[in-house]
């Protein structure tokens, strides 16, 4: 029999037709939107003059550039009320669930999607936002796409890709305390490039990914985009399984037992052939930060910002470039190192579990009274959740608020800017120039080492408080 | 809503040797409240080329005089970054045609084809060889032939072929666009949704 790698399995089962020496035409399951990349595309069934297809498998969501506090009030900032707006009446006009400000599944869109129950194992799931890597986690072929797929996906229910090229990341052994998912991820960036990935479809597996929990595998999978794969997927598993179990959209009854026979055949066959295969060792990984304007810029935190013969010569220009627009040096070690702001939040760390880890860490300690910390949750279910389990007076005893969710400082689209030269620690992915604001610098960390920074207000290897 | 057909390019460029210039340099996100597609090329590379007072910065390509043209060089890694349009849009709007570079993001890449905005991937050797020609002179004109796949530095007649999807090649040859072809396939793909439960 032919042996079949995950992700074959699940995207040959979607071609509707391959175009010879072309593209194929890939069948999309779920479609999520949201207001910033969605606008043109209704625009352009609007001028065509014809139907959405499928309202029934698109979901949309507010998320991008909605304020994070006063949410009950009229957005203030004209062009993102007219964004959400747009959004609202497109929806309504065509059909589509729209789970907008305030109501209570609102959320940001690859948070919403994968806690509600729509994302599922052996879907093809598209978004107009790179991020949607994130749905992977389940074992679905998830990946971004541009508005005008989005408008391709609104008209036919598909999209036209080529296929991408395999790839295998194995991360063996056990991970040391205080190392999280997003150090793995940063750790794999930081030795393969931003660009090391590019046109491959990853699969992570390996024990060190086996063991980590549906949210953390998400952080995994999300931030492939940043090394720039087309997406990245995880075997699912029962971790998978009891994660989707009772979710408020997931099949319930004789349709989850049958879901759950089909999905138990996802998984590479054994002797499956990727195009290109990486392991790592979990031991070796520490936590990390990043010191530059690209997420592959990034060193354990207790270590040091690479010499400049370090540099392959090709690339020391743009190493510099970064390094002084960060105003640090070649060699510097980081730790210590006085921050501003501290970010946690995003489709990337913006889950309970990040909010947990956060606060056992800053538990019975005090925010440092330099730092400026915004604690943004991933969505209103995950808000609540931390309400139920008394996460927001742990924080509120330690100087931190909780914020309303949203996309946030990840992107600055909102009101959530770090100011100009400021240092920001952020639990988000992506650290280019001005992405949290204007001549922001952010370095990117995970939610303990986010919490380590924000009570000492210096750059801190989170190990110092784990026992 | 058909692209605009593409065949032969000739024209002076604007050399940008940056490299792993991401989509949040090409158009800050705070560009991104519009609801419609037009008007983005006036905030191309907006942090780049403006100072805060929105006056320009001299030092920045596209506010020095010497170098017009509708094809855009860059260094590698171009597009990196996040699957905004709007990064496409941008560069089409302000008015280039073709992006030169020795590698491009992905996404990036798909984007650009679908608005009519050819990347062209060269060697790295060549690449750096159009930078110094440009560099020497301002007006060094280039040469991009769609059909024949070839890149030509037209002071030194040194060319290169490069790569594109025959699908899209003949799309963008043609003016067509991908929703006009899906559209085409309706049938095939309702065929598909009842056969599979979709
Ligand atoms: S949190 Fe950031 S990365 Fe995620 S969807 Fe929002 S803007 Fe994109």
């Amino acid at each position: 029999m032919e042996t079949k790698t995950l992700f074959d399995k699940i995207w040959d089962s979607h071609v509707v037709e391959s175009i010879s020496n072309g593209p194929d035409v890939l069948y999309i399951d779920r479609h999520y939107i949201h207001e910033v990349t969605s606008p043109q595309a209704f625009a352009g069934l609007e001028k065509r003059g014809i139907p959405l297809a499928r309202p029934d498998r698109t979901l949309a969501t507010a998320d991008h550039n909605i304020p994070t506090l006063n949410q009950d009030k009229p957005i203030q900032e004209k062009l993102s009320r007219l964004q959400v707006k747009t959004l609202t009446d497109n929806c309504n006009k065509y059909g589509v669930t729209l789970y907008g400000l305030n109501n209570p599944y609102n959320g940001i869109v690859h948070v919403i999607g994968t806690e509600l129950g729509f994302t599922r194992p052996g879907m093809t799931i598209v978004c107009g936002d790179s991020h949607t890597s994130t749905h992977g986690a389940f074992g679905a072929v998830a990946f971004g796409i541009g508005t005008s797929e989005v408008e391709m996906v609104f008209a036919t229910q598909c999209v036209l890709q080529p296929k991408p090229k395999k790839m295998r990341i194995t991360i063996n052994g056990k991970l040391q305390p205080g190392v999280t998912s997003k150090d793995i991820i940063l750790y794999i960036i930081s030795r393969i490039s931003a660009g090391g990935a590019t046109g491959y479809f990853v699969e992570y597996a390996g024990e060190a990914i086996r063991s980590l929990s549906m949210e953390a595998r998400m952080t995994i999978c999300n931030m492939s985009i940043e090394m720039g794969a087309r997406g990245g997927l995880i075997a699912p598993d029962e971790v998978t399984f009891s994660y989707l179990k009772d979710k408020e959209f997931s099949p319930k009854g004789k349709e989850w037992q049958e879901s759950l026979d089909k999905w138990k055949q996802l998984h590479s066959d054994d002797g499956a052939v990727f195009d290109k295969e990486l392991t790592f060792d979990a031991s070796s990984i520490n936590p990390m930060i990043t010191y530059g304007t690209n997420p592959g810029m990034g060193i354990a935190v207790n270590g040091n910002i690479p010499a400049l013969n370090e540099i392959k010569e090709s690339e020391r220009s743009s190493f510099l470039k970064a390094l002084d627009y960060m105003n640090f040096k070649p060699g510097m070690s980081l730790e210590g190192f006085p921050i501003d702001y501290v970010f946690l939040g995003s489709c990337t760390n913006g889950r309970i579990e990040d909010i947990r880890a956060f606060a056992s860490l800053v538990k019975g300690k005090k925010k440092a009274p330099s730092v400026t910390a915004w604690i943004v949750p991933g969505s209103h279910q995950v808000e609540k959740q931390a309400v139920a389990e008394g996460l927001d007076k742990i924080l509120e005893a330690a100087g931190f608020e909780l914020r309303q969710p949203g996309c946030s400082a990840c992107l600055a689209m909102n009101e959530d800017k770090i100011p100009v030269g400021k240092y920001a620690v952020s639990t988000s992915n992506r650290n280019f120039e001005g992405r949290q604001g204007p001549g922001s610098r952010t370095l990117l960390a995970s939610p303990l080492t986010a919490a380590a920074a924000a009570i000492t207000g210096k750059i801190t290897n989170p190990a110092e408080f784990i026992s | 809503m058909a692209i605009e057909k593409f065949n032969i390019l000739t024209s002076a460029c604007v050399p940008l040797p940056t490299e792993n210039v991401d989509t949040d340099q090409i158009i800050p996100a705070r560009f991104l409240k519009a609801t419609t597609r037009d008007g983005f090329g006036e905030n191309l590379f907006r942090d780049w080329r403006y100072n805060k007072d929105n006056t320009p910065k001299p030092g920045f390509v596209l506010n020095n005089p010497l170098y017009k043209g509708d094809i855009l060089v860059a260094g590698k890694n171009f597009g990196s970054g996040s699957s905004r349009e709007h990064a496409a849009w941008a560069i089409y709007d302000y008015g280039f045609k073709a992006v030169v570079s020795s590698f491009f993001a992905d996404i990036f890449k798909a984007n650009a084809l679908n608005n009519g905005l050819l990347p062209v991937q060269i060697s790295p050797g060549f690449l750096k060889q159009i930078f110094s020609a440009v560099e020497e002179n301002p007006s060094t004109q280039l040469q991009i032939n769609l059909e024949k796949q070839t890149i030509t530095l037209l002071s030194t007649g040194k060319y290169e072929k490069f790569e594109i999807n025959p699908y899209k090649k003949s799309c963008l040859l043609n003016g067509y666009d991908d929703i006009d072809y899906l559209l085409s396939r309706k049938e095939k793909i309702m065929a598909f949704e009842k056969q599979n439960g979709k």
